[in-house]
């Protein structure tokens, strides 16, 4: 039987079932009769029947599963789980049976498990966005940098003439004190009094932003 | 990552000749048979025909008793169903018009006893809390001998498997207390019954399915 099974292509194996003459003659009935046949014999132990109802099963399992899921991964995942699940309790399958109703709530079952633990996960992730990326190097925080930058910036920006042009001068550009004199035209002494100034009052606008944002 | 080809390939390969799961309905009817069978013995042996049989007399009673047997034989037999794919989910409410019958015929019997013996009666507690213990202590080895009659057809649905499984069960043993509980049902009575099953469902349901699965498999 096992020997003869795996020469007989789909259709002599439907005929092997003996079916009545009369009989109703739908794709549907036949088809179900079909792989209600390939399962039988895959059952008795047939592997060519087995594989040949899984590959005759796999496109239908995938449309099945595509009303359900939206993810193409999904969908073949799912379609997966079922062929492992069908595969786990084939002995549950009587021949005298419908083979579609058996192998359709293997299949409902299998979504449902699928959407539930996909909407689980979802439930404990959360979004990537651009702010939750926090690396060392300064480049992959250049949101954060700018924003700051932009406030200091804004902080000089309204400064008197004099303090603005200290700060900038030794702190922003980092020049000596006889450069910036020489630059700006003011005195040492007049900087040095221009920058202690203008730290004081860019600390209090700062510590003022940061309280009221 | 494996190719739903691939899968098949191995399964193919893989798959040997398996031993066909006979029909639930036939599995279901051996396993009330067997029940019935250790019934039927201990009230063989504890004399408790005579007098279940003058009080079938009472058609309160019987219809009391037949409700009970077939709630616990309807949700027996829906819990071998409910573990096969392809099965009908109709199943399901198989023992809700028993189960309706058995609440319905035990409320009048309370109602009934009100006139007789009052509310004192009616309320006392008598044998209600052996009761209540004979049900649970009846259903524990009989959801283990139901584990091992419905395992090979490894439920895909756990839960109405074995909320029907237990509701059965607890019917079955609701309905082999009436051998050793030779009077009506109080009013305490019917709440401590209807408190002994659904505790027996609960338990089965929440605590079953993690169970289940862990060993199961």
């Amino acid at each position: 039987m096992r020997q003869m099974s795996r020469q007989l292509p789909i259709s002599d194996v439907s005929d092997a079932q003996g079916a009545p003459p009369g009989s109703p003659n739908s794709d549907a009935y036949e088809q179900d009769r079909v792989w209600a046949g390939l399962m039988r014999l895959a059952q008795d132990g047939d592997q060519a029947a087995y594989r040949s109802l899984l590959t005759n099963i796999t496109p239908y399992l995938r449309t099945l599963c595509a009303r359900q899921h939206r993810d193409a991964r999904d969908v073949e995942d799912s379609v997966q789980d079922i062929l492992l699940t069908l595969h786990t309790i084939r002995h549950t399958y009587d021949p005298a049976r419908p083979f579609k109703p058996w192998l359709v709530a293997i299949g409902r079952r299998r979504i449902i498990d699928r959407l539930r633990t996909n909407r689980r996960s979802r439930l404990r992730e959360t979004e990537l966005l651009a702010e939750h990326e926090t690396f060392s190097i300064d480049e992959s925080n250049i949101h954060e940098a700018q924003s700051e930058s932009r406030v200091l910036r804004d902080a000089v920006e309204s400064l008197p003439k004099g303090q603005r042009d200290a700060v900038t001068l030794l702190k922003i550009e980092e020049k000596s004190l006889a450069e910036a004199a020489a630059q700006s035209g003011m005195t040492v002494a007049a900087l040095k009094v221009s920058t202690h100034r203008a730290v004081k009052a860019l600390r209090k606008i700062l510590e003022g932003k940061r309280q009221s944002p | 990552m494996t190719t739903t080809h691939d899968l098949i390939d191995s399964l193919a390969r893989d798959a040997g000749p398996v031993r066909r799961l006979q029909s639930p309905l036939r599995r279901g009817f051996l396993f009330l048979a067997a029940i019935v069978g250790i019934v039927l013995a201990a009230t063989l042996v504890t004399n408790a025909w005579p007098g279940m049989l003058s009080r079938l007399q009472d058609s309160r009673f019987a219809i009391e008793m037949s409700a009970t047997a077939l709630t616990g034989v309807a949700a027996i037999l829906a819990a071998f169903c409910l573990s096969i794919p392809g099965w009908s989910r109709a199943w399901t409410f198989a023992p809700i018009p028993p189960l309706a019958v058995w609440l319905g015929a035990s409320g009048y019997g309370c109602y009934r006893n009100w006139f007789v013996y009052g509310a004192d009666g009616s309320l006392a507690l008598g044998r209600s809390a052996d009761c209540f213990v004979f049900i649970l202590t009846a259903s524990v080895p009989m959801v283990i001998a139901l584990f091992f009659a419905l395992r090979r057809a490894r439920p895909l649905n756990l839960v109405p498997v074995l909320a029907m499984g237990a509701l059965g069960v607890a019917g079955l043993a609701a309905a082999a207390l009436q051998f050793f509980h030779p009077f009506d049902v109080t009013v305490t009575d019917l709440a401590l019954h209807a408190a002994a099953v659904t505790l027996v469902v609960a338990f089965a349901t929440l605590f079953g399915v993690p169970w289940w699965r862990r060993i199961a498999v």
